[in-house]
């Protein structure tokens, strides 16, 4: 199959404008006759599945937590992105536009993340309806903050809860038309495969939870809204359940699926503290606005206490490194930095795996009560995991794994390759090219959900108003329920020593220390090899205790880290292919003194990967990137 | 260090539960109790036991996954925290800590330590909201809001839909849920059209879901990871009141 990205004429400002205005449309009767299935209800997922459900079309809504307001949206603390302008400093749709393009280090592609831009306006208006209690000035108005990656300050936020507020008024939109009947709610569902027939996507196999039954739901087009795979990498930021199950069933089904090597590494984590460790928890980057990094100049201070480390003996690298962004720089940038000054033996910390982030400055330049009200919750969170007070002694970060920039290949109009079936937020590839920027990653999963697929999809459903439901008794219902039950029976009967857990971690290792913040083509030849290994052992050798036909968590965790597996070894596929350097894809071989160095000669391109059997290598297909408005530049902060 | 458990455990819905004893040695203090019941769990599959179940996902104090009672404290003894974000530098060697589900009527037992609160949700279905359909709304900033009234409405949103008010009661009531959600929208001038509609419904909703009254025990303050305020459930009784006064509609 050709890759259509199906870009819409005329000029770049025109072309979303040009698109709605001749996209089909379908009339109030024939909505009530589709169906349409969402997967996942974070941001994405529940602006998607309220705004289509008030448009008339018949949902059901999917989550696997025990609530579709738990989504792993919740958590996001910063704030979001919107070109208002409120601040009269200098912003305009261009700018954000222009700012996430080269933020993305020239890999995304213009006319989505222009799109983006404009919508933004509208979504911070639809959330101050919902309610949402966005920061505020004495005035009354909108406050904002600024962010990484900008000069402008458009971030809107909540305390350090923009996520969760942003996700509660897009969960109560769904809660109501869950009320009015428009919706159909499945909590504590996990989808474990899609149904295609005549190569379109017409529903999916989901497993309750609870009962451990499968179930089959017809759907004339499907969505996965089903967040990133960070988790691949056993220890992140992302909340313990974040999966790439649905996006990886689809990929083989037929679904493209774009950069998957492409990750974020945020650099404001909490370090890790010990083999037990569970999750990674991160410290928002608006610590940034007013936090400064620094590690000793000299490896023989690092086991000092900081207090006691005079100031001419601070290295502040970020500063130093890029005067213009200094602490502001993007993540993978910053990130990238913090390896560095680790490896160069200058960390801190037992494990010497981290830098300082001292607001001493700040508390002595705006006072302890406006630093402790801007970062709300944040301080106590750390001193409550760590045991420090980041007010008496600066913080100790570390990168870790937060956001896949990589996911589902999708068209302008968020179809993935295979008909009827659509990826948005995080599980797409679409707007944050090599990079993200914070604060933008809750602005595209509200453009996907509310602002965009409500126009693309009519386009798609127009054509299937005499698609009459198609009863789940049909072949391919059946097959496709089939293969799930045989996976499920499988790591069942494997009946070994080693709890799902272990071959967690240990996929993880792999893939931070060959496949995470410095690749090389050794290394990823290696790790290829190794998750290979890892793989057979695993189906042999992993134990899932209890029963298929109850509640049964290790089950669906076996599930989950058998995708992963597999998807581990697309990454690496993905990392060696690309012999260039580019946002959070730092290929050793390729830099100009520690800075990334891209070509665009050869890679200026989408990969988008192509399922051709378990046995078989998968299929590479290039969507070249043609930049109309953005010129192509080296990526400066200095 | 060694710690001793004492944990409910219960195979489904309609079995009956029982405390089991188990003890876990080198908890590290840095250890959260989940990361410690993780621990507990890897070595029991590896003896071919079955696993403790238990709801968790964020594991940093926001999702409101995390449940259990820990040592007959909704999400334990630590003032303003989640069960996820307590950690074993709060213990010592040698305690014994016991860990038992959320119970209350209108939140069955589905294994373990987890229970179903699906009651929440059909709460906010019933007026937890706003009515603007996406696309309806003006722009942002045509709408001044008090900054003293964002940020009173900011606390109160700020509730995670945990559900240890309604495990802290003695009367099972989810009060300071409602309440919370109530005055987090009645109070914005973007919620006002709805409110009495809002809390006659909700209200309504919480009763035939079963949740007990509130006889103003407190308890619910006291354990709510938040620190939402009992003063919410005086204002939601005082706009209920007033609602169902004047209130023109069936
Ligand atoms: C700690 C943290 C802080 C962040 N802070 C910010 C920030 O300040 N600003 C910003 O812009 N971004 C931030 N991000 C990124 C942002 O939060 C996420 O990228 C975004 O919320 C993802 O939204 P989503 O709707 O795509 O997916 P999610 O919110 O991850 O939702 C996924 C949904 O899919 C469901 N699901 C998944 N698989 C299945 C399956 N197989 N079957 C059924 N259901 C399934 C889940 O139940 C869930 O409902 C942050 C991320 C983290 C980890
Ligand atoms: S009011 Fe407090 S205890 Fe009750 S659900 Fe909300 S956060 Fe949990
Ligand atoms: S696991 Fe999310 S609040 Fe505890």
């Amino acid at each position: 199959m050709k890759l259509d990205s199906k870009i819409p004429e005329g000029h770049m400002s025109q072309k979303w404008e040009n698109y709605k205005e001749h996209a089909r449309l379908v009339n109030p009767a024939n909505k009530r006759k589709l169906d349409i299935i969402v997967i996942g209800t974070g941001l994405a997922g529940a602006s998607a599945a309220a705004t289509l459900a008030e448009l008339g079309y018949k949902v059901k809504a999917f989550c696997f937590q025990d609530s579709p307001r738990r989504a792993h949206s919740i958590a996001a603390q910063g704030g979001i992105n919107s070109a208002k302008n409120y601040k009269n400093d200098g912003d305009s749709v261009y700018r954000l536009f222009y700012d996430t393009v080269k933020g993305g280090d020239f890999r995304s592609r213009e006319a989505n993340v222009h799109r983006l831009a404009e919508v933004s306006l509208n979504i911070i208006d639809q959330c101050t309806a919902q309610g949402v209690p966005f920061a505020r000035e004495y005035g009354g108005l909108l406050d904002n903050r600024s962010f990484g990656g900008a000069q402008v300050s458009r971030t809107f936020y909540a305390r350090g809860q923009t996520g969760q507020q942003l996700l509660l008024g897009a969960y109560q939109a769904l809660e109501r038309q869950i009320g009015l009947g428009n919706v159909k709610m499945y909590n504590r569902h996990e989808m474990l495969d899609i149904v295609t027939i005549d190569g379109k996507a017409r529903g999916i196999i989901a497993k309750d939870l609870i009962s451990g039954k499968l179930e089959r739901h017809f759907g004339h087009a499907v969505l996965l809204c089903s967040g990133g795979y960070g988790n691949v990498f056993f220890l992140s930021t992302n909340a313990m359940g974040s999966n790439v199950t649905a996006a990886w069933r689809a990929y083989k089904r037929g679904a493209y699926f774009g950069n998957p090597c492409y990750t974020q590494i945020h650099p404001t984590c909490i370090p890790v503290s010990g083999e037990y460790q569970s999750k990674l928890t991160l410290m928002s980057e608006s610590l940034r606005n007013d936090g400064r990094v620094w590690v000793p100049k000299k490896k023989e201070d690092c086991g000092k206490h900081p207090n006691e480390i005079k100031e001419e003996d601070r290295d502040y690298y970020l500063e130093r490194k890029y005067p213009s962004f200094g602490n502001l720089c993007p993540r993978d940038i910053a990130s990238r930095a913090a390896k560095e000054v680790c490896d160069e033996g200058r960390g801190v910390s037992a494990s010497g795996r981290a830098v300082y982030l001292d607001f001493a400055d700040a508390i002595n330049r705006l006072g302890l009560d406006v630093v402790k009200a801007r970062y709300g919750e944040l301080f106590p969170m750390y001193q409550n995991i760590t045991g420090h007070d980041p007010l008496k002694q600066p913080m100790m970060i570390y990168p870790a794994v937060h956001y896949t920039m990589g996911g589902l290949w999708v068209d302008y109009e968020l179809m993935t390759s295979v008909p009827g079936l659509y990826a948005l937020g995080e599980a797409n590839f679409s707007d944050h090219g090599a990079n993200r920027l914070g604060a933008s990653a809750l602005m595209q999963g509200l453009a996907d959900g509310y602002f965009v697929i409500p126009y693309t999809i009519g386009n798609y459903l127009a054509g299937e108003i005499f698609t009459k439901a198609i009863p789940t008794d049909h072949p391919a219902f059946e097959e496709a329920e089939k293969q799930v039950r045989d996976r499920l029976n499988k790591l069942m009967n494997a009946k070994g020593d080693t709890p799902v857990d272990e071959y967690h971690k240990r996929l993880g290792k792999i893939m931070w220390e060959k496949c995470g913040m410095a690749r090389h083509a050794e290394g990823l030849k290696e790790a290829r090899k190794e998750i290979q290994e890892l793989r057979t052992e695993y189906w042999k050798n992993v134990r899932v205790p209890g029963d298929i036909n109850e509640f049964n968590p290790e089950l669906d965790k076996a599930m989950r880290v058998a995708d992963f597996m597999e998807l581990g070894e697309l990454m690496v596929m993905d990392a060696l292919n690309r012999n260039e350097s580019c946002g959070g894809h730092f290929r050793v071989e390729y830099q100009d003194n520690g800075e990334a160095k891209r070509n665009d000669e050869e890679y200026s391109y989408v990969a988008a990967w192509e399922f051709k059997g378990d046995n078989t290598e998968p299929e590479l297909h290039k969507e070249t990137l043609n930049f109309e408005e953005v010129q192509l530049a080296v990526r400066s902060y200095k | 260090m060694k710690i001793n458990l004492k944990v409910w455990r219960q195979k489904n819905e309609n079995t009956a539960g029982k405390m089991v004893d188990y003890s876990v040695n080198e908890v590290s203090p840095d250890m959260s109790i989940l990361e410690m019941v993780d621990v507990l769990n890897d070595d029991l599959i590896r003896k071919g036991d079955d696993p403790i179940a238990f709801d968790h996902d964020c594991r940093e104090g926001i999702c409101g996954m995390c449940s259990m009672v820990v040592d007959g404290r909704p999400h334990g003894p630590q003032h303003g925290a989640t069960t996820c974000q307590l950690y074993m530098r709060n213990y010592k060697d040698g305690d014994t800590i016991y860990l038992e589900p959320f119970r209350a009527h209108a939140f069955p037992v589905v294994k373990d330590l987890v229970v179903n609160r699906g009651a929440f949700d059909r709460i906010i279905a019933a007026g937890g909201f706003i009515s603007v359909s996406t696309g309806q709304a003006q722009d942002a900033n045509n709408l001044t809001v008090e900054k003293a009234v964002a940020e009173r409405a900011m606390d109160v949103a700020a509730c995670i839909g945990c559900g240890a008010c309604v495990a802290a009661c003695p009367n099972g009531s989810a009060m300071l849920f409602v309440s919370a959600k109530v005055s987090h929208l009645n109070q914005l001038p973007q919620g006002k059209p709805e409110a009495s509609r809002r809390a006659i419904n909700m209200v309504k909703q919480m009763d035939a879901e079963g949740f007990g009254r509130c006889s103003n025990v407190g308890a619910c303050e006291a354990e709510c990871p938040k620190e939402i305020s009992i003063t919410n459930i005086a204002r939601l009784n005082r706009e209920y009141l007033k609602a169902v006064f004047t209130s023109t509609e069936e």
